[in-house]
């Protein structure tokens, strides 16, 4: 199906397909008539089937549809702006931040705040890092600024916490060093989610 | 037929098993709500109670320290005493039915060699007591509605009086054309009726589905829910009711559903005759709880009515039906 059919803006040329309605019954005789054609239909019946084959397609073909959320979770696109991560260099283990400051004077909610000095190798180091996670807007400019790639956004969308700070530290944010091997690449923009052929459906114009 | 002769009814007997009916039928409504739910959660594709306990059976007792420990609130206008005890006709009237209609066919005990009759009284008026008793279940809704004084209550309790009442007429002409062919009132005569022959539905299908349909009209359940209907009048007759208070009404409902499903197997099913080499008490069972099953399958399927076209269908549909099908049986037993 072309795309044309959907430019022609002129109410009424198109070609709808009209649901068949039928008029209400003018008298007694034609609403009785509707009656037992409604009765003896067995539409009833079919309502009955619908809902035993969904019983039977979650009870035995495993189409349950409850995802059990604290125990099971869905996977999220790697384009989800959650709770940011520091990613490190994989040769090294040194984290990737440059201290150049960019994600600090692009952060529209001024919520990043850093501090650099040179150490004693003349190399810009990240004295102090915090996100204030109570401004944060999630707009990802900062990971889209950073050249390094070293600020990216995570996957941590469970942001409940007692405190803010126990997420908005540099070191919180920083993979682990023993985890270096876990750390994933940011996957760039366009990026589908890992469950993206199961949510492929039919579109449901059917009816 | 000749009248059943029960040999051991004694006081005690009776007593036992009154209180096994009282038992048994009130931890089967509260396991009814349990099975409501699953099967109502299956049907929707969810996985329905499951945390407590395997499989979320415990969610019954959860449910029940709840019910038992929450407060009782009565509200200030209203008006005490009616409504503390309107609970009570609804979840008595259901026990009291449940007096007169067998389960189970006789049994004897093996090592004291005494034979129990498997219903608590086999009155010979069976059929008009168990009915007489529902409709006095009306009661129950009604005046907890209208002692609330709340509007959604008084909505409540006004169709209540439509539902039950009309639905009465229904359930008494259909069960009308069994009773012609058996020609009796008892309920253990309507069994033994259909131990050689079919079963009364092969005979009487219009009764059958009459007094279904009916039979959901009088336990309020879901076409006909109307007396509770939520998205209406938030709670109708229950609006002001907590805790156990509530529990009973619901306990009521349930027992009523039982009672239905017992009166269709009996009258309508083949009650609790052997069916092969499958013995009675698992036939009647069976098809007890294939009938309750059908109530819950009927929630998730259908959509309710709404009251006028409860009344359309009862007066211009169902009660026409039921005159018709008694006049029918009545002419096809003259003739044949």
């Amino acid at each position: 199906m072309g795309l044309e059919k959907f430019k022609n803006r002129n109410v009424g040329t198109q070609n709808y397909v009209k649901l068949d309605l039928t008029p209400p019954p003018k008298s007694g005789w034609c609403a009785f008539k509707q009656v037992l054609s409604r009765t003896f239909k067995g539409e009833l019946f079919v309502g009955l089937w619908v809902t035993l084959r969904e019983m039977i397609n979650a009870l035995f073909l495993g189409k349950m549809h409850t995802t059990q959320y604290p125990l099971q979770k869905l996977p999220i696109s790697p384009r989800y702006r959650a709770i940011h991560d520091m990613l490190r260099l994989l040769e090294s283990g040194h984290y990737r931040c440059i201290g150049c400051g960019l994600c600090e004077k692009i952060c529209i909610a001024n919520c990043i705040t850093m501090d650099t000095r040179y150490d004693e190798n003349q190399r810009k180091e990240v004295s102090e890092y915090t996100i204030n996670f109570g401004r944060c807007i999630f707009c990802g400019y900062c990971a889209e600024v950073c050249p390094e790639l070293a600020i990216v956004h995570g996957g941590r969308y469970e942001t409940a916490s007692e405190q803010r700070a126990s997420f908005s530290l540099f070191e919180d944010m920083l993979t682990p060093i023993d985890k270096l091997n876990l750390q994933q690449e940011y996957q760039g923009f366009g990026a589908i989610s890992p469950n993206a052929d199961d949510n492929i459906k039919k579109t449901p114009l059917a009816y | 037929m000749d009248a059943t002769i029960l040999p051991e009814v004694t006081a005690v007997g009776v007593i036992i098993k009154a209180i096994l009916i009282l038992a048994v039928i009130s931890a089967i409504a509260g396991f009814g709500t349990y099975i409501e739910r699953k099967v109502l959660a299956f049907m929707q594709r969810r996985l329905g109670p499951q945390h407590v306990g395997p499989y979320g059976l415990l969610q019954l007792a959860a449910d029940g320290i709840k019910l038992f420990t929450k407060e009782d609130i009565i509200p200030q206008h209203a008006n005490r005493i009616i409504f503390m005890i309107a609970p009570v006709i609804t979840a008595a009237t259901a026990f009291i039915a449940l007096g007169a209609v067998p389960v189970f066919p006789g049994f004897t005990i093996p090592l004291v060699d005494v034979f129990v009759p498997s219903i608590a009284s086999d009155i010979n008026v069976g059929v008009l007591f168990v009915l007489g008793m529902m409709a006095a279940g009306l009661y129950g809704p009604l005046l907890a509605g209208m002692a609330q004084s709340n509007k959604w209550g008084i909505i409540g309790s006004a169709r209540t009086a439509i539902q039950f009442l009309s639905y009465e007429v229904v359930t008494g002409l259909s069960l009308l054309a069994p009773i012609m062919l058996v020609g009796s009132l008892s309920f253990v005569d309507f069994n033994n009726y259909q131990t050689d022959g079919y079963w009364l539905v092969v005979y009487q299908p219009v009764a059958f589905v009459l007094f279904l349909i009916a039979g959901y009209a009088e336990t309020n359940r879901t076409p006909f829910d109307l007396l509770e209907h939520e998205a209406e009048i938030v709670s109708g007759y229950v609006t002001e009711y907590s805790g156990m208070r509530w529990g009973m009404f619901f306990i009521g409902e349930y027992a009523n559903m039982i009672t239905i499903g017992v009166i269709a197997s009996v009258v309508f099913l083949g009650g609790y005759n052997d069916c092969g080499i499958i013995p009675g008490w698992l036939m009647i069972l069976g098809k007890i709880a294939f009938s309750f099953f059908f109530m819950l399958w009927v929630r998730a399927a259908w959509p309710h009515v709404r009251p006028d076209q409860l009344m359309w269908l009862c007066w211009k549909v169902l009660m026409p039906l039921a005159v018709i099908n008694v006049v029918i049986t009545g002419i096809v037993m003259m003739v044949g």
